[in-house]
């Protein structure tokens, strides 16, 4: 009976009395899970507009937090290492689509997943050797983001915020937000919704694929720096970011591959959730739960809406 | 004009149906199995046997154990490192708990645990396939993980979290624990990896293999022809983690001779993802092939690039082992998905014809 | 031949019945209230325009898809749910338009894997391949060459049926569905993408299987020719519906039939 209390009331019970308590896991996991959801929004817009399942979008936010303090400890003034940073992921955005995808694009899914895992790991061995494998400061100095904390006298305790996270939270808000600007409004946009639905129909209106992927895979380049930055202050900047970048996956699980509001609200429920039950209920179990409650959701999730929140039924035909 | 089946006609459907139905690949059989329990012993020093022998040997099993549920079934699984850990953890409370039972009956028992942790996260196949199972098979590898280190029962309440192997005999000789000898090891790893990997050629040759494979290959029709889809995942899923767990338990008793926790993590998996990919998927001497490869690179990398003149530093050779490795196995998957083995195959085809070119 | 278990039916008696079948996708009405009925020993041409519901029809059939109303009467047994496993283990058999063969094995493992539903030795003797196991695979594998041999197929054995051309592909999977020893077999456009010769093969192979080995045929297909020829009656449906049932002869003059045919808007 007392262990039932603990797991089915006494949670519940403590966030009611110490609400400040709440709101501030509230607060970590919703910042949590706005970096999740930008990783799987860059994963949705490439898929969206060519098809292509680049499961290394994780690993790429980490090169480019790599890139870019690896750049400035060498000598290159902040800003200038930030163009030249995605000008790098840029690149190698170009050059993974060219080598790994484009070859793999008729083959089943598995094929390219296992060979964004072998991409992940060249990408880890040679980050390491160019950039050292020690793990790393991101320069929000210099880049002029806030530090500190703000505290707020609040529901009967203190919640402090920390002005990076705020920072974070409007950027990435702002950059959704043009991002979806930029899509419905513009002529871009629009074209790249046209090749999304269908690529030979596309084709036949005159728009240029070349052009829209190009299009693409900077602005999911740009999604990734952003990402990588924020993350990389948060945590320190080094290949153990590659476990956060495989838990996009159980985002994408949640809010279906193909939506971009499914990425962001599944990116909202896995983080503030797994911060919840780490905090709440993690310390019955031993703690350290932040591990694997999100796959376990998203195994919840596949069994029975397999394909998320926002994706689409998929049907079989013989 | 060696290897020729001119001549070897046979005469019934048991000897067609032979795994190895052409001499010359019996012979071959015989005489790697010579060298493997004669010549290595005798000739070979300590860290041959300790550092390449046991572990390639240990890796090849896991493989298999992968294989045969990726490759054949179709299946991609991403909880080895776990299922591993957990016939390792099996195998040391059993060992711990009753102390005077052989620990090589322990060792095989601990792989019934692995097998049973394996159908438990492989129900969700009834339901979903694919890259999707992939996913489910994560959860089951970060949780396993996190059991390792978070539930003090499995490491006897160690305060480091870690597992030291203690010391067991076989017929009076010690066979686990710092004082066993490599070669006592080695031969024991070797004869357990050679009956399961003769038992999995059994299997895959015969009814369950076809099964499997008709799975992989489409599973629509395989169904519409009678065979059950779910028993035949489940039984994949056992089948594999039960040789995975096997050789989890050999990696930290016969090898290592203990275990930190985060030995089975998802790292291990991906080694062991990659052995099968590089050696070849759907064939049991692709994991061979495969786990050589990959096991052995690193050990290369160290060893010959000073003998050429060119020391490189060990965080060096970590990262090009990364690198080479991913790079590997990029390139597999476009240019060569059935891998090595498929490589192996072209060139024993050449082998059949020549001197003639085809 | 006979599959295992399930009550016998005389030649002539009514082997499948479907009833008031119908069945939606979403929105769109693949197969609306259709019935039709096979009797035991007979060749059944389903025939139709594109995007009749033919296919659909099989794989209401096979189990594969779950009609939304009505029901298959099979071997007096009624069923409005069908499952793939019943309708295997009951006998039926079929071959798919897109020849669904397993790529990654040999046209005789292929043919080998049809016989899966009778091979029953255990785990452990599967584990020696020895004993009930082996005496079982040399058994099976007997039955398989009688039919290689029905198929003309011997050369091909070994060879991966991914490698295979389209034709020979067609009667490995022909071979397959018949290692079933099914009561009832379902071919889905067994002549599609054959020439002449091949067709004549083909068609040859399904009269033997029909007259050597009892088996009841339906057939969907697109050429008239091999219709007319092979079948004893036929059922035509359109955009779903049944629009005609009887002898080649009776739906040849059918003015509905050729009016679905040539496209005259009803």
């Amino acid at each position: 009976m007392g262990t039932l209390y603990n797991i089915l009331i006494d949670p519940f019970v403590q966030m009611g009395t110490a609400p400040d308590l709440f709101v501030q896991t509230l607060w970590e996991g919703l910042v949590g899970g706005m970096l999740y959801a930008l990783i799987a929004l860059g994963f949705v817009l490439i898929f969206k507009a060519s098809g292509v399942f680049n499961f290394a979008q994780g690993i790429m936010v980490v090169f480019a937090a790599l890139t870019l303090v690896g750049l400035y400890n060498a000598g290159v003034p902040a800003f200038l290492a930030l163009a030249l940073t995605v000008a790098v992921m840029f690149g190698l955005a170009f050059a993974v689509e060219r080598t790994v995808l484009r070859p793999l694009v008729n083959q089943p899914d598995i094929i390219l997943f296992m060979a964004t895992f072998g991409l992940t790991y060249f990408l880890i061995g040679a980050g390491e050797f160019v950039f050292g494998g020690d793990p790393k400061v991101m320069i929000t100095d210099q880049l002029y983001l806030p530090k500190g904390a703000v505290t707020y006298k609040a529901l009967g305790g203190i919640i402090s915020v920390q002005k990076l996270d705020i920072a974070a939270a409007v950027i990435a808000s702002a950059m959704v937000a043009g991002l979806a600007v930029f899509f419905s409004k513009t002529r871009i946009g629009r074209a790249l919704r046209a090749v999304a639905d269908s690529h030979e129909a596309a084709l036949s209106v005159g728009i240029s694929l070349e052009q829209i992927w190009v299009i693409v895979w900077f602005a999911a380049g740009l999604v990734a720096l952003v990402t990588g930055i924020f993350w990389g202050a948060r945590s320190d900047v080094s290949f153990a970011l590659e476990v956060i970048a495989l838990k996009a996956l159980p985002v994408l699980i949640l809010g279906g591959l193909t939506s971009v509001p499914g990425a962001i609200v599944g990116g909202l429920i896995v983080g503030i959730g797994e911060k919840l039950w780490e905090f709440y209920w993690g310390p019955l179990i031993g703690g350290g739960t932040d591990a694997w409650f999100a796959y376990v959701i998203a195994l919840v999730f596949l069994l029975f809406k397999p394909q998320g929140l926002f994706g689409e039924k998929i049907i079989e035909r013989v | 004009m060696l290897y020729r089946e001119a001549g070897q006609f046979k005469t019934s459907y048991v000897s067609d149906q032979a795994v190895f139905p052409i001499l010359q690949d019996r012979i071959g059989i015989a005489v790697i199995l010579a060298i493997a329990y004669v010549l290595i012993p005798l000739t070979g020093n300590d860290f041959i046997i300790n550092a390449v022998m046991i572990p390639f040997l240990i890796f090849a099993l896991a493989s298999i154990g992968l294989n045969l549920l990726t490759g054949y079934t179709g299946l991609l699984s991403l909880g080895t490192g776990g299922f591993m850990g957990v016939g390792a953890y099996a195998c040391y409370k059993l060992t711990t708990i009753f102390p005077d039972v052989n620990i090589i009956i322990w060792v095989m028992v601990s792989g019934f645990f692995s097998a049973a942790v394996g159908v438990m996260f492989g129900l969700p196949s009834l339901r979903i396939k694919g890259f999707y199972l992939a996913i489910a098979t994560l959860a089951a590898q970060f949780f396993l993980e996190w059991c390792f280190i978070r539930i003090p029962w499995l490491y006897n309440y160690n305060v480091s979290a870690a597992i030291e192997v203690p010391q067991r005999e076989l017929f009076g000789i010690i066979v686990t624990g710092p004082r066993a000898s490599a070669e006592t090891r080695y031969l024991i790893v070797l004869t357990i990896v050679v009956v399961m990997t003769w038992v999995a050629s059994n299997i895959v040759h015969g009814r369950i293999g076809r099964m499997w494979m008709a799975v992989r290959d489409m599973d629509i029709a395989a169904e519409l022809m009678g065979i059950r889809l779910l028993p035949t995942k489940l039984l994949a899923f056992a089948v594999s983690s039960f040789y995975c767990g096997v050789s989890g338990a050999l990696m930290v008793f016969l090898w290592y001779g203990g275990a930190e926790s985060t030995v089975f993590n998802i790292n291990q998996s991906f080694t062991i993802l990659f052995m099968i990919i590089i050696g070849g998927l759907g064939s049991l001497l692709g994991s061979y092939l495969g786990a050589a490869l990959i096991y052995i690179l690193p050990i290369i990398l160290r060893f010959v690039p000073p003998e050429l003149g060119v020391p490189l530093h060990a965080a060096t050779v970590e990262h090009l082992t990364f690198m080479i490795t991913g790079a590997l196995i990029v390139f597999f998957l476009i240019a060569e998905p059935a891998g090595l083995a498929r490589l192996w195959q072209i060139g024993k085809q050449k082998l059949r014809v020549w001197p003639f070119p085809y | 031949m006979r599959a295992p278990g399930g009550p016998d039916v005389a030649v002539g008696d009514v082997l499948l019945a479907v009833e008031n079948v119908s069945l939606s996708f979403g929105g769109v009405k693949a197969v609306s209230d259709v019935s039709f009925d096979i009797r035991k020993g007979e060749i059944r041409a389903i025939i139709g325009p594109n995007g009749a519901g033919k296919t659909s029809m099989l794989n209401i059939i096979n189990g594969f898809y779950q009609p939304q109303q009505g029901r298959i009467t099979f071997k007096g047994e009624a069923h409005s749910k069908m499952r793939p496993h019943e309708a295997a283990t009951g006998g039926i058999a079929r071959t798919f338009q897109n020849v669904a063969l397993f790529r990654g094995m040999t046209a005789l493992d292929n043919i080998m894997a049809g016989r899966t539903l009778r091979m029953r030795s255990n785990f452990f003797w599967q584990m020696l391949r020895y004993g009930p196991a082996m005496s079982e695979e040399v058994e099976h594998r007997r039955r398989v060459e009688e039919i290689i041999d029905f198929l003309k197929i011997q050369e091909i054995r070994r060879v991966p049926v991914g490698r295979l051309p389209y034709g020979l592909q067609k009667r490995v999977e022909l071979g397959r569905a018949l290692a079933m020893e099914p009561e009832l077999l379902l071919l889905d456009e067994p002549m599609a993408g054959m020439n002449l010769e091949e067709k004549e093969d083909m068609s040859r192979f399904v009269l033997d299987a029909n007259d050597y080995y009892g088996t009841t045929i339906a057939l969907i297909e697109h050429d008239m020719g091999v219709v007319m020829d092979l079948s004893d009656r036929v059922v035509v449906l359109d955009h779903g519906i049944k629009i005609a049932d009887g002898t080649p002869d009776e739906v040849k003059k059918n003015q509905a039939v050729i009016d679905a045919y040539l496209g005259v808007a009803h």
